[in-house]
């Protein structure tokens, strides 16, 4: 009855329904962004992080143009046909061929805008730039489920200096990354400094970054690894080039030996129960040689995280709190597949494996005061 | 017939559980298929559901690591496999025979051999379940899938299953194809095939292009595994890239595999309930086409990380960008369809509208994957599983329920009760979006997929809780549409032969179809004939619904048969004898299941056509 007056509500109520729609997808699609998050890839702190990003908000403003046209007109088409009178026979068309060819002709051409910057980014990343010193050209190793990273020694280029799970680099240069994996197929990512590689067993592959200013950036691995894939982290320490120079030479060396009996008993129970077998104290090795089965525990003292980035050792302001570290040690001595279902260690040593050969308390607590003296 | 050596005759009229297990009858087999895939795809909701309670908060202790894992491989494995691949089977031998006025599939007995070799490998691939699943993911990268990675039989179970149903699902496409080609009614010329036809015809063809690879990698792994080979063991220079290329070439395929059943269902549905015919039906057909040739160039946007070099990479950024474009002449076309139409909202329209704008957020972020510098940060964060479920969930089985509502009245021969199809329509939607939609952004908020738990203070917490909030939305969705169609079913309203005023040739016919389908071979005269035909005036008779199979006297129908599921029995047994091979005798599980398999086939290929003498007494 009141036909001219429901069309005129019509015609009202769909731009403001697409309008109101829109919003709160473009709230929505907002509401996800937390730069702050340990891993947010709104937050880039490093130029290939930042242009990874920048072609992202291309291709969103891309998405969120088709986005509101097409269900502007969905919508609109829904709420203006429906159905007036059950036996009236619209018009039938068959098409249009114009009409066909436009929105053939526009998609086509927005993608090839969107394929520039894409391309660009492309290249950009996979070069480093050619101003990349060659010391600054580390290896990441992935082990399941653990990071092994290996720096050229400074002052013998036959050696590399090994470290795992915790990798620091040079603010301010762009850092090469050969990677590699003596398993099953990792991925090396740091969301706030660059996205991810794989780590192919055999193949190798490489990657940079740079990180703008100091700070701790999280890592993990990204590609599915088997039963601990959940539990294999680890962290970039982004420092001053000199600080960078000195936390290399101090790596270099063996961490300082205490004369703590409880600390010298546990270096003899670290060999005693076998842990020598798979874990190195000493860092530097020959260039390419076949790293242990384990971390390398020369300095487990001074890390930041214990058992890949599982327990946090440090406090807020990153340095290491012995509290915390001995009882993450502690935790992870006594039930290595509660932390880390899986694992080798839990699997293969005989501490664990044998009940007779079974860690007591007190060799536990002689094992966590030497580790925890590895600074 | 005394060539006949052995001297099982062919059943007569079996009834009770013998009537669906010599069936050849491809609507009968359409059911089959049907029932049997819903169940499949709730076991695999029942998996995601479990998946998500574990990750609901921060380090929850409802499955171990090792089952999630189990959970995850399953979850992929069964929804692509067993679910949204044998509910559009089922649709296709339902409906295709409908569509263009046949009588049954080009070859009836191996339809059935189909669908019982798919159960056999469904079956074998859930029951692994018992003794510990796979837990290499669904894609099974090499070397997680090494007898050194992982000993157990999962691993096995995956492989000789997905061989089973790799030929289930070859024997379906070749009839399809040979259907499609052959059995067409007078004047059902290829341009003229309703839309679904021809989507399930590009479907069946990439179909049988596609498995051959999965097949061959998968032989290749099996043969690593038993044989000690070396095609994916990098120490003795197999490559472990290898099986990623072989998956992928088969793996993007089976993504259009899945999806344009789905498009063909909602290229059905919207004019139907526009009551106008589909908007550039040419260019649609065409667009499905170009979307399942261009879908052989862009597999390698899967392994964007994997290191192929900036080339390759821009390469498959290209072509991956570019098949946005067909995908997105469909759904222009699709608003065109209703555009000017007069839209009635029943339930199926709502599920095909809804198809839309879910699909097109899953295109949307497929395009964002594509552009392979940012996919950098993407690629195996929780933003892929948000963009699949867009895909495959928005999309595929958006489209399955609407095709679920759409053909009820046909298959069933009763009316589903509209008012709670159109509830169960807006929660499943409301359930999805909050289920999958967080998934951006803990993805982007760097989550990475296929992890069984997570710390607190990553700050996702929060998203992962919603997300399986959204589950139980999701979950009453289902039990309604379950209580929809399993209720009127038995007891609906009977259904009218055309209750939507369609355009296609199965309406024409009684709702349930009798088993020959059509009393008299349709004669069509052009696209939509059905339509044309009612709006000409030109009154062909519609025949009253459950009409009763008396008229169908004279009608030569093949009969039933035992040996497409001897054979199918006979597949399985050697399958579990391939996966047991040391029990006992070595490999004799095998030989004794490859020796039932052909006497099935021998068997079924010297079984009398007919057997004359229940032609004489009917």
């Amino acid at each position: 009855m009141h036909s001219g007056n429901t069309k005129l509500m019509r015609f009202n109520k769909i731009p403001k329904t697409a309008f109101l729609l829109s919003l709160a997808f473009l709230t929505l699609l907002l509401a996800g962004c937390y730069p702050d998050h340990n891993q947010s890839t709104f937050d880039p702190r490093g130029p290939v992080a930042a242009e990874q990003l920048e072609v992202f908000w291309w291709i969103l403003i891309g998405g969120f143009i088709v986005f509101v046209l097409v269900y502007a007109a969905l919508i609109y088409a829904v709420f203006k046909f429906k159905v007036k009178n059950e036996s009236d026979v619209p018009v039938q068309t068959h098409g249009n061929h114009t009409l066909e060819i436009i929105w053939t002709a526009i998609p086509a051409v927005l993608l090839i805008i969107l394929m520039v910057p894409t391309i660009q980014t492309l290249f950009y990343m996979y070069e480093a730039p050619k101003t990349t010193k060659p010391e600054h050209t580390l290896e990441a190793i992935g082990h399941q489920w653990w990071f092994e990273f290996r720096y050229p020694d400074p002052t013998n280029t036959d050696k590399e200096i090994v470290t795992a799970n915790e990798v620091y680099i040079p603010v301010g240069y762009p850092v090469a990354i050969n990677l590699e994996s003596v398993d099953v197929i990792h991925s090396f990512w740091v969301p706030k400094l660059a996205g991810k590689t794989d780590m192919v067993p055999s193949e190798g592959n490489f990657m940079w970054f740079e990180a703008d200013e100091p700070g701790e950036y999280y890592g993990q691995c990204a590609e599915y690894c088997g039963t601990s894939h959940a539990n294999m982290k680890f962290k970039v320490v982004a420092v001053p080039e000199p600080d960078y120079k000195s936390w290399l030479q101090a790596q270099s060396n063996p961490a300082l030996e205490s004369s703590d009996p409880l600390v010298q008993e546990g270096a003899g129970v670290f060999k005693s129960a076998g842990c020598t077998g798979c874990h190195a104290t000493k860092t530097v090795v020959n260039k390419g040689s076949k790293g242990r089965v384990g971390p390398n525990l020369a300095h487990v003292g001074s890390r930041r995280d214990l058992a890949a980035g599982m327990l946090r050792n440090a406090d807020e302001n990153g340095s290491v709190n012995d509290a915390l570290l001995q009882k993450n040690l502690r935790v992870w001595l006594e039930n290595p597949a509660e932390i880390k279902p899986g694992n080798l260690m839990s699997s293969g040593a005989q501490v664990y494996t044998d009940p007779d050969k079974k860690l007591t308390e007190e060799q536990i607590s002689q094992l966590v005061h030497y580790l925890s003296s590895l600074k | 017939m005394s060539t006949f050596p052995i001297s099982i005759p062919r059943p007569v009229h079996p009834t009770g559980i013998w009537n669906w297990i010599t069936t050849i009858d491809h609507k009968r087999i359409g059911i089959l298929y049907g029932v049997t895939a819903f169940i499949m795809f709730i076991s695999g909701g029942i998996e995601a559901t479990l998946m998500r309670l574990q990750l609901a908060g921060p380090e929850l202790d409802i499955v171990s690591a090792a089952v999630y894992n189990q959970l995850f491989t399953m979850h992929g494995t069964t929804m692509i496999f067993l679910a949204i691949m044998p509910l559009s089977a089922a649709f296709f031998n339902f409906i295709i025979p409908l569509q263009i006025g046949a009588r049954d599939v080009a070859f009836p007995r191996l339809n059935a051999f189909s669908y019982w070799t798919f159960l056999g490998g469904a079956l074998m691939l859930k029951l692994s379940w018992i003794g510990g699943a796979t837990d290499a993911g669904w894609f099974g990268y090499a070397p997680l899938t090494s007898v050194a990675q992982n000993p157990g039989t999962g691993i096995d179970f995956w492989i000789i299953s997905l061989q089973i149903l790799g030929i289930a699902s070859l024997a379906a496409s070749f009839n399809f194809i040979v259907t499609i080609i052959n059995m067409r009614a007078p004047g059902m010329t290829m341009m003229r095939l309703p839309l679904f036809t021809w989507m399930s015809f590009i479907t069946a063809i990439l179909l049988v292009l596609a498995f051959p690879v999965i097949t061959v990698a998968l032989i290749e792994l099996t043969f690593d595994r038993y044989f000690m080979f070396n095609f994916f063991n990098v120490a003795n220079g197999g490559s472990v890239v290898l099986w990623q290329h072989l998956f992928w070439v088969f793996g993007h395929p089976e993504v259009y595999i899945l999806i344009l059943p789905a498009m063909g269902i909602v290229s059905e549905v919207l004019p139907t309930f526009s009551k106008k015919p589909l908007f550039g039906y040419k260019t649609v057909v065409l667009a499905g086409a170009i979307i399942a040739f261009m879908g052989w160039m862009v597999w390698s946007h899967h392994m964007f990380t994997v290191g192929l070099g900036a080339v390759a990479n821009a390469v498959f950024t290209v072509t991956t960008m570019l098949i946005a474009v067909p995908t997105g002449i469909k759904v222009f076309n699709w608003i065109g369809t209703i555009w000017g139409g007069s839209i009635r909202f029943n339930t199926p329209m709502l599920y095909s509208l809804g198809f839309i704008a879910m699909f097109l957020l899953g295109g949307i972020s497929g395009v964002m994957h594509a552009v392979s510098a940012h996919d950098a940060q993407q690629q195996d964060t929780y933003f892929v599983p948000a963009h699949i479920h867009y895909v495959l969930f928005g999309g595929a089985i958006m489209a399955i329920l609407s095709g679920i509502f759409y053909w009820f009245p046909k298959y069933s021969g009763k009316m589903y009760s509209e008012r709670s199809g159109k509830i169960s329509f807006w929660l499943i939607m409301l359930g999805q979006n909050v289920t999958f939609f967080p998934m951006h952004f803990v993805g982007l908020d760097g989550m990475p997929r296929r992890i069984y738990t997570y710390v607190e203070g990553m700050g996702w917490e929060f998203w992962n809780g919603v997300a399986t909030g959204g589950v139980f939305i999701l979950i009453l969705g289902f039990l309604l549409v379950i209580d929809n169609i399993g209720r009127h079913w038995k007891n609906g309203e009977p259904a009218p032969a055309d209750p939507w005023d369609a355009r296609t040739l199965e309406w024409s016919i009684p709702s349930p179809p009798p088993e020959y389908n059509f009393k008299e071979i349709p004669v069509v005269r052009s696209l939509d004939d059905w339509w044309v035909t009612k709006q000409g005036g030109a009154h062909k008779e519609v025949p009253a619904s459950g009409g009763s199979g008396d008229e169908g006297h004279g009608i030569h129908l093949p009969q039933p048969s035992y040996w497409p599921m001897v054979t199918a029995v006979g597949l399985f047994i050697a399958a579990y004898g391939v996966v047991f091979n040391d029990l006992l005798i070595p490999w004799a599980l095998a030989v004794i299941g490859l020796i039932i398999g052909f006497v099935g086939v021998y068997a079924w290929s010297l079984e009398p056509v007919n057997d004359p003498e229940e032609d004489s007494t009917h």
